[in-house]
């Protein structure tokens, strides 16, 4: 009888740490872009790549090491559009740290940049945006600039953040 | 792979089909003689889309290659890079994306060129070495018998036997060694290591091991890639687009660092049109209030390497280069 009931918590307990574990896991690699029509406009496309510090280099082959320096755990990147025509690019890189994400950040010359209350820092340009929360470094480029393209990015990283 | 009759020969029939305008396809630096390299720029090139003008593209194309091969018959200069039968390969650098990867309406041009001048549509590959970076840059792949290809090479794969010259050992890609003439097409970036990507660096597309050559700002790696006897011979011409390029941020795409050339950059001499690209980004830098690529720590050593003694790639020097600068429009 007792060793039944010994059975019964251990089964249990092993039964809790799965569970923790697999929501542990589901936590590190949460989906973070917005699905189509979550932030108005703004459609996802179908794929969504992901790298690791090992396969980064596949997608920006010479670029990845700077990433890899500050502490790279994953990145992943896919397409929008914006009202059916603006193309843009959404990469989320995630790193052991927040100092990593702040690392990368602050490597690249803030120029003529506008600084946008998002995350810990943002930055924010015609055609591009840039910030960081926590170990995450996101980065939003769009390929052609369009009539409200700066709120439209804005739009999309707020929705980001807040998953974030 | 070929032997070395095989190489010999198709050495010679290059030489002969490219005639005197080829100084520094696969021959040395020789005494006085200039490397030429022209651009020409149209400030009327873009369009409110994504896309240039296709008709303003074809004829910076004519302007440019007519420019440096001296001749009023836009297709004659073709006929001095290739000939009927060929395999001809259009190498493009479209890692970046349509924002800062050759044109479609370039490479269609150039395919049409190619075509007048006797290379069947089935005989031209256009690849880099990724499909999905052709699909981002804008192109349909496509492996339809008698039409142009678009493909990339992580379909194609790989030659399983390596090859080697000074620090670098790798193996090609199928689509590069298939190929009887290689056209360059890289866009002007600047690169978080080596500097400056333009034409040498774009040969890190055509092999399996790129990632393996990124150490000491890519300094002896570009230059000793570059001198692998069938990437130094078989990569006959640059023709560089230069839409958009990248100051700050290279090799990816960054809206923020880059600016509106709108032109095209040619030449035969590898060494010395990256040269000039360095000369152009290091402007912009300068413009912007940005240190030098040295200052940052991306040193463009590589050059020098590609021009020394052992290597004898092309020239660094500026002196040595002749560069013809037009603009149309």
């Amino acid at each position: 009888m007792i060793n039944l009931k010994t059975r019964r918590i251990k089964t249990a307990a092993l039964a809790a740490l799965l569970t923790v574990t697999l929501l542990a896991a589901a936590g590190c690699k949460r989906n973070l872009f917005p699905a189509s029509g979550v932030v108005a406009g703004w459609d996802k496309g179908d794929k969504t790549q992901t790298f690791d510090a090992s396969t980064l280099w596949q997608y920006i082959d010479g670029g990845a090491d700077q990433y890899v320096n500050a502490g790279l755990v994953s990145a992943a990147t896919s397409d929008y559009k914006y009202q059916g025509n603006l193309e843009a690019v959404v990469d989320i890189y995630t790193m052991k740290t927040a100092a990593g994400a702040q690392k990368v950040f602050e490597a690249d010359p803030p120029l003529d940049a506008k600084t946008p209350q998002l995350g810990d820092a943002a930055r924010l340009y015609e055609r591009s945006l840039v910030f960081r929360k926590g170990k995450y470094l996101v980065r939003i480029t769009a390929y052609q600039a369009v009539p409200g393209e700066a709120d439209a990015l804005l739009a999309l990283a707020n929705a980001i953040a807040s998953k974030m | 792979m070929q032997n070395r009759r095989e190489f010999v020969k198709e050495m010679v029939a290059g030489a002969a089909v490219l005639g005197t305008g080829a100084k520094f396809a696969w021959c040395e630096t020789k005494g006085a003689e200039k490397s030429k390299v022209v651009i020409v720029r149209d400030p009327k090139l873009r369009t409110p889309g994504p896309s240039p003008d296709e008709k303003r593209v074809a004829a910076l194309l004519d302007h440019a290659m007519q420019t440096y091969f001296n001749t009023q018959n836009p297709v004659q200069p073709w006929k001095q890079l290739v000939r009927p039968g060929q395999v001809v390969s259009l190498k493009l650098n479209a890692m970046g994306g349509r924002a800062i990867a050759p044109s479609v309406a370039l490479v269609a041009a150039i395919c049409e060129r190619l075509q007048q001048a006797g290379i069947k549509a089935g005989d031209i590959i256009v690849w880099d070495r990724g499909s999905r970076d052709l699909e981002m840059a804008g192109f349909k792949l496509s492996s339809a018998p008698g039409a142009v290809r678009f493909f990339g090479s992580d379909t194609a794969g790989y030659e399983t036997a390596a090859v080697n010259y000074g620090s670098v050992t790798t193996r090609l890609a199928k689509i590069f060694t298939q190929s009887d003439v290689v056209l360059n097409l890289p866009v002007l970036k600047s690169h978080n290591l080596a500097g400056v990507t333009m034409a040498m660096k774009n040969m890190y597309g055509v092999i399996d091991n790129p990632s393996a050559l990124h150490g000491s700002a890519c300094n002896p790696y570009i230059a000793d890639l570059n001198m692998i006897p069938q990437i130094r011979e078989k990569v006959r011409f640059v023709i560089a687009d230069m839409k958009t390029a990248v100051f700050e941020g290279g090799p990816s795409y960054r809206p923020e660092y880059s600016w509106n050339e709108d032109g095209l950059m040619i030449g035969e001499d590898r060494v010395a049109i990256d040269t000039i690209s360095a000369q152009m980004i290091e402007r912009k830098r300068a413009e912007k209030g940005l240190q030098t690529l040295e200052q940052k720590g991306t040193p463009t050593h590589f050059l020098a390497t590609a021009a020394d003694a052992q290597h004898k790639l092309g020239t660094n020097d500026p002196a040595r280069i002749a560069l013809i600068e037009q603009s149309i429009g």
